[in-house]
C-alpha cells in the first residue's frame, strides 16, 4: 500500500469531508489526491493558526474536519488549539509531517522536529506514530473516533521514516 | 462606541448566523441580543473571520454575518486572501475600527486590492441589501474608542457551542 494512499484511504473511510491544508512536499500527493475529491470541501489556509479556526466553523456547519501540516505549524496553532478546540470540545484529526525526525537531511528542521512529540504531550493531545501504510490507514480512523470521543485534537504524526 | 455599532448591526440580522469577535464584542453583543444563532469566540484572538468562513463554506444556504474588530483582523490578515479565495457569497465579514490607532489603515482599500468587489465603509451601505450579494462582502465600521460595562458571557463554552450547532 502506497503511504500517501493509506492516508487518504482512513480519510475516506473516517467519513472526513472537510480539509484545510497548508503546503508540505511530504504532504503534497495527498493533497493532490484531496483536492481531486469532489466529496471533499478542501481549503488551502496561509498559515496554520488560521486553518485550525476554518476546521472549527466546519464543524459548526455539520463536517467532519481535518488539516494537514507540517509540525512547524504545531508551533504558530497551539492557542488555536488549546482556547478554540479544546475549549469548545471540537473534535479534529491533525495530519501532521514529523519533519525533523530521523533520517532528516535539513537542518533546520530539527529543533522543532525533536520537540514536537513532547509539545503535544505537554498538551495532553493524544497522537499516533504509524510506522507503515497499514498503520497509517487504521491510525487515521481511530484518531478521528478517538478525537470525538474526547472533543479534542487528535494527531496522526508521520515521521520521515513512514513514507 | 462599539456597543451602539453592534446594536445598529443587529438591527439588521434576523435568522442569520453570528460569528462574534473574543472580549467586549461578544460580551457587547450577549447584552444587546443574545440568540442560539450567535457563536461567541471566547479564547483565539484573530479567528473570527476563519470561523466563519470554514460555516460559511460548509452551510452555502445559510447568511454568515462576522463581527470582526480591526486590531484582531491585523493578527489574521491571511484570512483576507483565503475569503477573498473562497469568495463565500454568503459571507459578509464586518469589521468595527473603534479608534483603535490604526486609521492610518484604509482597510476598505486593503480589502478592494485584495480583490474584494464588496468592500465598504458602514455608512455608505445598507447592509440587508450587501448580505443578499452573490459575493462575499468586507465592510469596516469606524467608531469612537471605549467599552460599555456589559458583564461576561455566563454561558459556558459547550453551551454556546450545542445551542449554535442545534439552532442551524
Amino acid at each position: 500500500m502506497d503511504s500517501s494512499e493509506a492516508i487518504y484511504d482512513g480519510l475516506k473511510d473516517a467519513e472526513i469531508d472537510f480539509i484545510v491544508s497548508s503546503s508540505c512536499i511530504d504532504l503534497s500527493k495527498l493533497i493532490d489526491m484531496i483536492d481531486e475529491d469532489d466529496e471533499i470541501i478542501h481549503v488551502q489556509a496561509t498559515r496554520e493558526e488560521e486553518g485550525i479556526g476554518i476546521c472549527a466553523g466546519a464543524y459548526l456547519g455539520g463536517k467532519r474536519p481535518t488539516i494537514l501540516m507540517e509540525n512547524s505549524g504545531l508551533g504558530n496553532s497551539i492557542n488555536a488549539l488549546k482556547s478554540l478546540m479544546e475549549l469548545y470540545e471540537f473534535p479534529l484529526l491533525i495530519i501532521m509531517s514529523h519533519r525533523g525526525s530521523e533520517g532528516e537531511k535539513d537542518v533546520s528542521h530539527v529543533p522543532m522536529g525533536e520537540s514536537t512529540p513532547r509539545i503535544l504531550e505537554a498538551m495532553d493531545f493524544k497522537f499516533f506514530r504509524p510506522g507503515n501504510a497499514e498503520a497509517g490507514y487504521n491510525d487515521v480512523r481511530l484518531g478521528w473516533e478517538l478525537s470525538e470521543e474526547e472533543g479534542k485534537p487528535v494527531s496522526i504524526l508521520l515521521d520521515n521514516k513512514y513514507w | 462606541m462599539r456597543y451602539e455599532a453592534i446594536d445598529e448591526i443587529m438591527k439588521s440580522i434576523d435568522e442569520e448566523l453570528v460569528i462574534c469577535n473574543i472580549g467586549f464584542a461578544s460580551r457587547e453583543l450577549y447584552e444587546i441580543n443574545d440568540r442560539s444563532k450567535n457563536f461567541y469566540m471566547l479564547g483565539s484572538n484573530g479567528l473570527a473571520s476563519s470561523i466563519g468562513l470554514g460555516l460559511a463554506l460548509t452551510k452555502p444556504y445559510e447568511k454568515v454575518v462576522i463581527i470582526d474588530d480591526a486590531k484582531s483582523l491585523l493578527r489574521n490578515m491571511g484570512s483576507l486572501v483565503t475569503v477573498f479565495e473562497n469568495n463565500p457569497a454568503n459571507m459578509t465579514w464586518i469589521v468595527i475600527d473603534n479608534s483603535s490607532g490604526l486609521e492610518i489603515l484604509d482597510l476598505v482599500d486593503i480589502a478592494k486590492s485584495v480583490g474584494f468587489k464588496n468592500s465598504y465603509n458602514f455608512e455608505e451601505i445598507d447592509l440587508k441589501e450587501v448580505m443578499d450579494s452573490t459575493d462575499a462582502s468586507f465592510i469596516v465600521y469606524r467608531t469612537e474608542a471605549g467599552d460599555s460595562s456589559a458583564p461576561l458571557i455566563d454561558l459556558d463554552p459547550i453551551t454556546i457551542k450545542e445551542r449554535f450547532m442545534k439552532s442551524i
